[in-house]
């Protein structure tokens, strides 16, 4: 049984409490709404992108300490990554949230914390909504919402 | 069954002593969840079943299945009786005039439903207004939305006070000559607030405007008397009074309902159909097309015969003391803000702790085996009232104890110390 503290763990009240790339981008290349209607999550996330490298990310909203921390160590990770990695980190988190299997990938870092949501399957979503708007910048879109 | 007899009419140590014994009718509250006995603080969302209502639904089906209202053989008569003998069980309870008072329905949203389509909707024109309160849970505010779009009729709002009662004089003073119908919440889920509807029905009245009580959170936490309330229709779900999902009731007066046209066409409503014409059925049946949950309405007057072993006034009294104690608890814990602190109050607690985000608070309590209801509550204009996303609430019902009580305000400091670590 996975206890409390391997969801409620240091690294996310603490990124919960001081978001890391907690500002608006006046010079992104794509601005994604993203919306999680279970907790009334809103974010808008801002992406450089350079010559197909992600130059520069970060994040504005408010929502549950699940979203907001999942969001900040994400802007974290990407910074630097191809579209193509990414990508790749898209589906090694969805699979480390979603999956009861194995280790974290090791690729993902901090965010192994987040693991601890499978227990709580309603709280997925808090996770997965700046990931999806990631996503949905990736590929031109405007909107994401994790219904 | 397996219920106490009321030996106590009055409040308080009665209830305490016959708690253990009432709380064994329910199984599931023998559950531990993530290892850890349930607390179940969620009844505002839905009410645990006792034994009673769990074997009649299975005694239908294994010894008296069989449609309803039209068989000639025994299992069908048998059906007939038990669902029948579940609508005078639901007449006595209300104190209806008439047994044809009392439509089933899916639950109080569909009972809601029908009285917008079938009662208002052909009485609306342009201009005409249909008057609810800020406090309506969304079942008692979208169906009144549709018809006034369909028919150009206006949705005029009472509002609330920051402790979440009715402003004073606003509901008497918004009832117009384009007043057609008052929907209004008896008690509401969100904030726990008991509106003195008695008084509202009478300047409803006054004004002849009809009055549509939503009594789905009042029903199984206080008695309800229709003729001493004097309302046009009052809907409730079976599911929030110990019985079974997807049943419901509407009561309408009897001379209202027969003037209004039926809801949905189908099997049972009719008297005689051709293709060229239909004339429909008699009350109750005019308004119940189809098959109905059959099990479900026996199930529901199991419910309702518990309800009436335990005794109503004890569990009222039994959940007010429970209410006033985790009120007060909650005046202890640094940063918990409580919303809704109507003077007349049902057992309720909606609150915010810090800044911490309900949904985090109830994910927090379900590690401890704590169920609390997180989010808008299906009232999201109280939360814009309020300017809170959401809330987190904790509902009491009789069978809840003052050591669950306890075991809240521990899970809560846990979560308090999580986020100010």
């Amino acid at each position: 049984m996975m206890d409390l503290n391997d969801l409620y763990r240091e690294v996310i009240v603490d990124h919960n409490r001081n978001p890391r790339n907690f500002r608006e981008m006046a010079d992104a290349t794509c601005t994604v709404a993203g919306h999680n209607p279970l907790c009334g999550d809103q974010l808008t996330l801002y992406l450089k992108l350079r010559d197909g490298v992600i130059d520069d990310v970060s994040f504005q909203g408010s929502g549950c300490a699940i979203s907001v921390a999942s969001a900040s160590l994400m802007t974290e990770i990407l910074k630097g990554k191809s579209q193509a990695e990414a990508g790749r980190l898209f589906d090694k988190f969805h699979a480390l949230v979603t999956d009861a299997g194995d280790e974290a990938d090791p690729e993902l870092g901090k965010l192994a914390v987040l693991a601890g949501v499978r227990q709580y399957p309603s709280r997925i979503k808090c996770a997965v909504l700046s990931w999806h708007a990631m996503n949905a910048a990736l590929h031109g879109d405007t909107m994401a919402s994790t219904e | 069954m397996s219920v106490v007899a009321p030996n106590v009419a009055g409040p308080g140590p009665g209830m305490t002593e016959d708690l253990e014994r009432l709380r064994a009718d329910f199984p599931i509250l023998r559950t531990r969840i993530r290892g850890k006995p349930l607390v179940y603080f969620d009844n505002a969302a839905t009410t645990q079943k006792p034994r009673s209502v769990i074997d009649m639904e299975r005694r239908y089906y294994e010894e008296w299945n069989a449609n309803i209202h039209r068989g000639v053989h025994w299992l069908s008569e048998k059906a007939t009786h038990e669902y029948e003998h579940a609508r005078d069980t639901v007449c006595a309870f209300l104190n209806a005039r008439s047994r044809k008072e009392i439509i089933y329905t899916r639950g109080t949203t569909e009972a809601i439903n029908l009285v917008a389509q079938s009662f208002a909707r052909p009485r609306l024109r342009p201009g005409d207004e249909v008057l609810i309160t800020a406090m309506e849970h969304h079942s008692n505010i979208v169906p009144w939305q549709m018809v006034c779009q369909l028919t150009g009729a206006r949705l005029r709002v009472v509002p609330i006070t920051d402790d979440g009662e009715l402003v004073a004089g606003e509901f008497e003073r918004s009832l117009n000559e384009r007043t057609r119908i008052a929907a209004i919440v008896h008690v509401s889920n969100a904030l726990g607030t008991i509106n003195p509807v008695r008084h509202m029905v009478a300047a409803a009245h006054a004004r002849d405007v009809p009055v549509l009580l939503d009594g789905a959170q009042a029903v199984a936490h206080m008695p309800v008397d229709v003729q001493a309330l004097d309302c046009d229709f009052y809907a409730f779900s079976g599911h929030k009074i110990f019985g079974p999902t997807g049943t419901g009731v509407l009561y309408g007066r009897e001379e209202l309902l027969e003037n209004m046209p039926p809801y949905q066409g189908g099997g049972d409503m009719i008297r005689t159909v051709s293709f060229e014409n239909t004339t429909y059925a008699d009350l109750p049946a005019k308004f119940e097309a189809g098959t109905p949950n059959i099990a479900g309405g026996i199930g529901l007057g199991a419910a309702i015969d518990y309800v009436q072993t335990v005794g109503l006034q004890r569990m009222a009294a039994h959940e007010h003391e429970l209410l006033r104690y985790a009120t007060a608890r909650a005046r202890e814990v640094p940063g918990l803000r409580v919303i809704g602190q109507a003077r007349e109050k049902a057992a309720v607690l909606s609150f915010l702790l810090n800044d911490i985000h309900p949904h985090d608070v109830g994910t927090i309590l379900d590690s401890e085996g704590i169920a609390i209801r997180t989010g808008h509550h299906c009232a999201m204009p109280i939360m814009t009232r309020y300017k809170i996303p959401a809330t987190a609430r904790a509902s009491f019902a009789f069978y809840n104890t003052r050591e669950e009580v306890d075991r809240l305000f521990v899970a809560l400091e846990i979560a308090r110390k999580v986020f100010t670590r």
